[in-house]
């Protein structure tokens, strides 16, 4: 039985005339994480500083565990809405030793206490051995997951992290990434992330939100955003694929220039009505039999397999994920057909 | 693309090469020494005095002065000291976080002190507070007494005042730093549970500790050598006890002693100060730059206005009313082409001075930057130690050497010389500029060392793995990062040297006479009031660069 | 009547350029030199500073300084020289004769130029002439709470205790200077208009000042019920110092800048040199300007003021003792 902890509804925010959050509404599940995805701008950077306080809202509400913390007049100050957070820059305090930048939220609790927590926070993220050095000694990992456990230390209910990888090398990233998950699940903390890789947001979240524009497009399970976009940008934002043009021919029948197909499309088109259908390179699969023939004009090999990028005869491009044996040279013709067990299309604006 | 990358450069490894190693390591020790010896030599004057104490005075400083002296000297810097932190860093932090009624006016009006002799302060807010001023006089016509009010002419007057002239010090490096990190430290707080209160005392303040403590020690060095604002409290201090052994009882080599203990206590504190800082690195990130502002609304927001008001109008609006009041008395009895002169030459000094202080100031720092070893850090500390020694024995320290140098060349090449000639270095510019480098290192060094502080060592690796080595590295990184600090320390040198008295009368060129010198041959027969109009000028070319400064800084 | 042509034309070939190192306001000795220059076609270069750091470049120079005539206020400072080894003796009748012998340095390394008298200043509605007497007097009780003095740090106080000192000992005088800290209506002040205006202003009762802070303030503010009163009349007379000049030992225009300080000892310079100032001439046939001649004749004390130099740091260190801050 999962229980809402954060409870985000119909929130508004501006800066003068331009809004940065429109209408804005969704739900955090107790002990789950959720991302918040977006290129830069999109806002979703405010929507973690009006959670944790830093930002006053125009309209709507924010709950955490069903108490009120903005919106109706009501804003509770940020120092007392126990939500932690770790800043993108970490902001670790240059005067103060590791040891004491994670006991820093720990004042209010007796010495003995403070030191039991702040060594099991630091065996936590494994920098036991480096209680006494100050941050600008510690590299940027370290850096980050002291960031992480001066927020986790005082037990918030709530955990944001602001683009809390960013300033780390790939490799890093993506090993912190699933560290953080585990620390957090271990931890039971439900947290928002904010970050603009969804490589980050897939590894790290139970849900993510695709934002544009200050508005939430949709906010669901990596695999739901993934399999089943609830709108063109999210198609075209999360995971690779292309947009081909396709045509209804009947009710749940598709004409594509890949051939016809029937059965697997929503509800809700009527003959006649132009669509575009997201294709992902794994549902369009190499076979030399196949009538459809594509040119080769681009190739990735990415070890397990190979990432075509092919030309249609109406010089229409699709990707195709193929198995890393069937080396292909760039200009050289190959057989494909489709794969569906599912289709995504939208109305062609 | 091979063949388009730029080469990696190193570093040559200091310790590979022995043949190299005295060179290598005197590269970055040279400026340093050459620097700190314009402050050497003067100080190295006072040293032979040290073996050389005169029994029968010392015996009477130390039953009859010396004792005060100490519990004076204390005052001064725990009075002054606390005084500029409580009016310096509120005004700071109130005007870099929060917004409210005037606060874009009260930015940059809260310098104006600045640009103010001290001493003028002094003497006009003893014009404005004594029994014969205003205040009282209208208390005594209103309630029949005036005895109520505090007397002005009190160790509490003289600290208030001295708190009023140097807390400008600490408000514009505090708000340098809050500005770029106050708001965020708040939210980080915060993010831990603490009230803005608590962020402000737990988080903020610490994180703006160097930049803080660079001001703290600017206004405490000036507390120290100063001798024209306690005179006119008649408040004993150390430098009253240094003039009074030098031109009361003719034993300047009492005073040089006593200088010496001035300077060490100030060594001391300096040396203190870097300790308790120990490993703690602050390369502040400046990320995010400029935060929106928290406003205050209200009541709080009048508080802060009638704060910074009521400082404003002590600091600087009555007493400079005071003496324009004085200089439109006697307008008709002082204005005339001679003051020009003297003005044009007091911006003349201070531009070349200033320039010629922050190149110092820059070299200083940057050399500290690449060997940071304890010869450098000793010595770049020591080059800012004249700011704390009071100017007239400076100044004699800055021109016993040079007569002393004229004196043997003109013995060795007297031959080729013209008749006659008595001079070659002394009463030339050049020495006027070295005496000003030597006084005024500690106000450029501060603000330029602190912007150096937030260029971190990847910033610089960064530029040094793209090619960049020496004077382009300096030119392309660190110039335009250092700009705001550098701008910072060109017109505080601008707006100090402009005030400077003592050093410009001994070592300037004949016909050299500034406004400082000006109001000096005024005061010097007590016509304090016929000083008005030049004091006036002085606080006027003051004013622009204050101004200058305060848009600058403002830009973070 | 050859002579005189040849003393003539050598004089307006030699137009000398003399080299003053002076610590008498700027704007009290410019009109002498330009006058001076008129008359005689000698130029002044005029470098001012404190006297201290005058000397000690005047020592740091040694042969080599440019200094031809050391000028300075306080006939301590010139004594101080003069120990220091920066004076050399004038050989000049004509200076002797203008300047009495208790003004001048009777080694003749120095002269006196004008005089400052420092006496007793009260408030006129609180006090009659007849109360007052002496500087001595001013410590004893009946003044309780009514003096006003200037701080012991100024040279002007140091002098008057220094000729006190000389001519009393030093128990009475610092039965003396303890009488007046005892009687001290407030905290000592700054300077000594100050001091004048917290008289009128009936801070307290009585004072000591210097004559021309009284005359400028006066000027001013006519209507202060302010009161001059001549110290000392019936004793030895009423503290006077000097401002004055002495020739640099290593001047290389001796002739020329003896010249020019019997010139500002003379009838035709004592009053541009006294009158800027509200000082008196020292040269007795010069009569005062008419606003200071108004605050009528006295005695002077006949002392000679190179005592405020040699019993200096004993008086300073007397006030210490008393504390007399």
């Amino acid at each position: 039985m999962t229980k809402d902890l954060l409870v985000f509804e119909s929130v508004s925010h501006a800066y003068g005339v331009a809004r940065v959050i429109d209408d804005m509404s969704f739900t955090l599940h107790d002990g789950e994480i959720g991302c918040l995805l977006g290129s830069s701008g999109c806002g979703k950077t405010t929507v973690l500083r009006a959670i944790a306080g830093f930002e006053p809202i125009a309209a709507g509400s924010i709950r955490l565990g069903g108490r009120l913390l903005a919106g109706d007049g009501v804003s509770v100050p940020a120092h007392e809405r126990e939500i932690g957070m770790v800043f993108q820059d970490y902001a670790l305090f240059p005067h103060l030793n590791v040891e004491d930048n994670v006991g820093f939220g720990l004042s209010a609790l007796p010495r003995a206490e403070r030191r039991a927590r702040v060594e099991a926070m630091l065996d936590l993220v494994g920098l036991g051995a480096e209680a006494r050095r100050y941050p600008h000694e510690l590299s940027g990992g370290q850096q980050q997951r002291v960031a992480l456990a001066r927020a986790l230390a005082p037990r918030p209910r709530l955990l944001l992290l602001d683009e809390p990888f960013s300033n780390l090398d790939v490799d890093l990233r993506e090993r912190l990434g699933r560290e953080v998950r585990d620390i957090l699940k271990h931890e039971g903390v439900s947290a928002i992330l904010v970050t603009h890789d969804q490589h980050e947001a897939f590894a790290v979240a139970d849900k993510v939100g695709v934002m544009q524009g200050g508005r939430l497009l949709q906010w669901a399970t990596p695999y739901t955003l993934y399999h089943e976009p609830a709108q063109r940008f999210v198609a075209d934002f999360i995971g690779q694929g292309v947009l081909v043009p396709g045509r209804v021919t009947a009710p749940r029948c598709l004409s594509l220039e890949l051939g016809e197909f029937c059965g697997l499309l929503p509800l809700g088109f009527a003959a006649g009505d132009d669509v575009d259908v997201l294709l992902r390179p794994d549902d369009v699969v190499h076979d030399d039999a196949s009538p459809v023939q594509a040119t080769v004009v681009a190739r990735v090999f990415r070890g397990a397999d190979f990432l075509y990028t092919l030309a249609l005869p109406s010089g229409q491009r699709v990707l195709s994920q193929v198995a890393s044996h069937h080396d292909h040279a760039l200009g050289e013709p190959i057989g494909i057909r489709l794969e569906l067990d599912h289709l995504i299309a939208f109305r062609r604006q | 693309m091979p063949g388009t990358r730029a080469p990696l450069r190193r570093l040559p490894k200091m310790s590979a090469l022995p043949a190299l190693k005295t060179a290598a390591v005197w590269r970055w020790r040279l400026p340093v020494l050459l620097l700190s010896l314009c402050t050497l030599v003067p100080l190295g004057v006072l040293l032979p005095a040290l073996f050389n104490p005169d029994p029968g005075i010392w015996a009477h400083l130390i039953d009859y002065l010396l004792p005060q002296l100490a519990v004076n000297t204390a005052i001064l810097l725990i009075g002054v000291g606390a005084g500029v932190l409580a009016i310096g860093v509120t005004l700071a932090w109130l005007v870099a976080v929060y917004e409210f009624p005037g606060r874009r006016f009260f930015n940059w009006a809260l310098m104006l002190p600045l640009a103010m002799p001290a001493y003028v302060l002094g003497f006009s807010q003893l014009g404005l507070f004594d029994y014969t001023g205003p205040v009282q006089t209208l208390a005594r016509a209103w309630t029949g007494s005036s005895e109520w009010v505090p007397s002005v002419r009190s160790s509490g007057g003289v600290v208030l005042v001295l708190s009023l002239a140097f807390y400008p010090y600490v408000y514009l490096l505090a708000r340098g730093a809050f500005a770029t990190q106050g708001r965020r430290a708040l939210e980080v707080g915060q993010s831990l549970g603490l009230s803005r209160a608590e962020g402000f005392w737990r988080v903020a303040l610490p994180m703006a500790r160097p930049w803080i403590m660079g001001g703290l020690m600017l206004a405490l060095m000036e507390t120290l050598a100063d001798f024209g604002t306690v005179a006119v409290f008649n408040f004993d201090a150390f430098t009253s006890a240094i003039y009074k052994a030098w031109f009361s009882f003719f034993s300047l080599d009492t005073a040089k002693q006593l200088a010496s203990m001035l300077v060490f206590i100030v060594f001391v504190l300096v040396v203190f100060e870097q300790r308790a800082r120990g490993r703690r690195a602050y390369t502040a990130s400046a990320r995010g730059g400029q935060q929106p502002r928290i406003a205050l609304a209200g009541v709080q927001g009048w508080a802060a206005a009638a704060w910074a008001t009521l400082v404003l109008l002590m600091a600087f609006v009555l007493p400079f009313g005071q003496v324009l009041w004085w200089a439109y008395q006697g307008w008709a009895e002082e204005a005339n082409a001679v003051l020009v002169d003297n003005a044009l030459r007091s911006l003349m000094l201070s531009a070349m001075a200033a320039l010629l202080v922050g190149a110092a100031a820059l070299l200083l720092a940057y050399a500290v930057r690449r060997d940071g070893g304890g010869f450098n850090r000793l010595l770049s500390r020591v080059a800012t130690l004249g700011y704390a020694v009071p100017g007239t024995v400076l100044a004699v320290g800055v021109f016993v050497p040079v007569a002393w140098l004229d004196n043997q060349l003109i013995a060795l090449f007297g031959a080729w010389l013209p008749e006659g000639t008595g001079s070659i270095l002394k009463g030339s510019l050049a020495v006027l500029l070295l005496a000003y480098v030597a006084r005024f290192m500690a106000v450029g060094h501060a603000p330029v060392d602190a912007a150096m502080h937030r260029i971190s060592r990847s910033q610089e690796e960064a530029a040094r793995n793209l090619g960049l080595t020496g004077a382009r590295l300096v030119a392309r990184l660190h110039l335009p990062l250092l700009k705001g600090g550098l701008f910072t320390a060109l017109l505080m040198v601008f707006v100090d040297v402009m005030k400077e008295m003592p050093i410009t009368l001994m070592t300037r060129p004949f016909g050299w006479d500034t406004l400082a010198v000006r109001i000096f041959t005024l005061t010097s027969e007590g016509e304090w009031e016929r000083a008005a109009l030049p004091a006036v000028l002085l606080v006027l070319s003051g004013l622009l660069p204050v101004i200058l400064l305060s848009r600058e800084e403002n830009k973070g | 009547m050859m002579g005189a042509v040849l003393a003539a034309v050598a004089g307006v070939a030699q137009a000398e350029e003399l080299v003053v190192y002076g610590a008498r306001g700027e704007q009290l000795v410019k009109p002498l030199f330009d006058a001076y220059q008129k008359e005689t076609g000698d130029s002044v270069r005029y470098v001012m500073d404190k006297e201290g750091p005058l000397m000690e470049r005047m020592k740091a120079e040694g042969a080599n300084s440019p200094a031809d005539i050391l000028l300075t206020v306080d006939a301590g400072n010139l004594w101080q020289a003069s120990q220091m080894g920066l004076l050399k003796p004038y050989k000049s009748k004509l200076i002797d004769a203008n300047v009495p012998a208790h003004l001048r340095d009777p080694a003749h390394n120095w002269t006196g130029l004008s005089i400052r008298a420092r006496t007793i200043f009260y408030n006129t509605q609180k006090v009659k002439p007849a109360d007052l007497a002496s500087y001595a007097d001013l410590a004893s009780s009946k003044w309780k709470g009514k003096l006003c003095l200037r701080t012991s740090k100024k040279v002007y106080n140091q002098s008057l205790v220094a000729m006190m000192l000389a001519e009393q000992g030093k128990v009475a005088t610092e039965k003396t200077v303890k009488g007046w800290v005892d009687n001290l209506a407030t905290d000592v002040f700054p300077d000594d208009t100050k001091l004048l205006e917290a008289i009128a202003a009936g801070q307290c009762d009585v004072g000591i000042a210097n004559t021309y802070y009284y005359g400028r303030l006066m000027e001013k503010k006519p209507d202060l019920p302010l009161g001059i009163f001549w110290a000392d009349q019936k004793g030895k007379g009423t503290h006077v110092n000097i401002s004055g000049a002495g020739l640099a030992r290593y001047t290389k225009k001796e002739a020329a800048a003896t010249r020019l300080i019997e010139w500002l000892s003379s009838t035709k310079a004592q009053n541009l040199f006294a009158d800027v100032n509200m000082e008196y001439p020292v040269n007795p046939k010069v009569k005062p300007d008419v606003k200071v001649a108004a605050w009528g004749p006295f005695k002077q004390n006949l002392i000679n003021v190179s005592n405020a130099g040699s019993r200096q740091a004993e008086a300073v260190m007397l006030m210490d003792r008393a504390g007399y801050r």
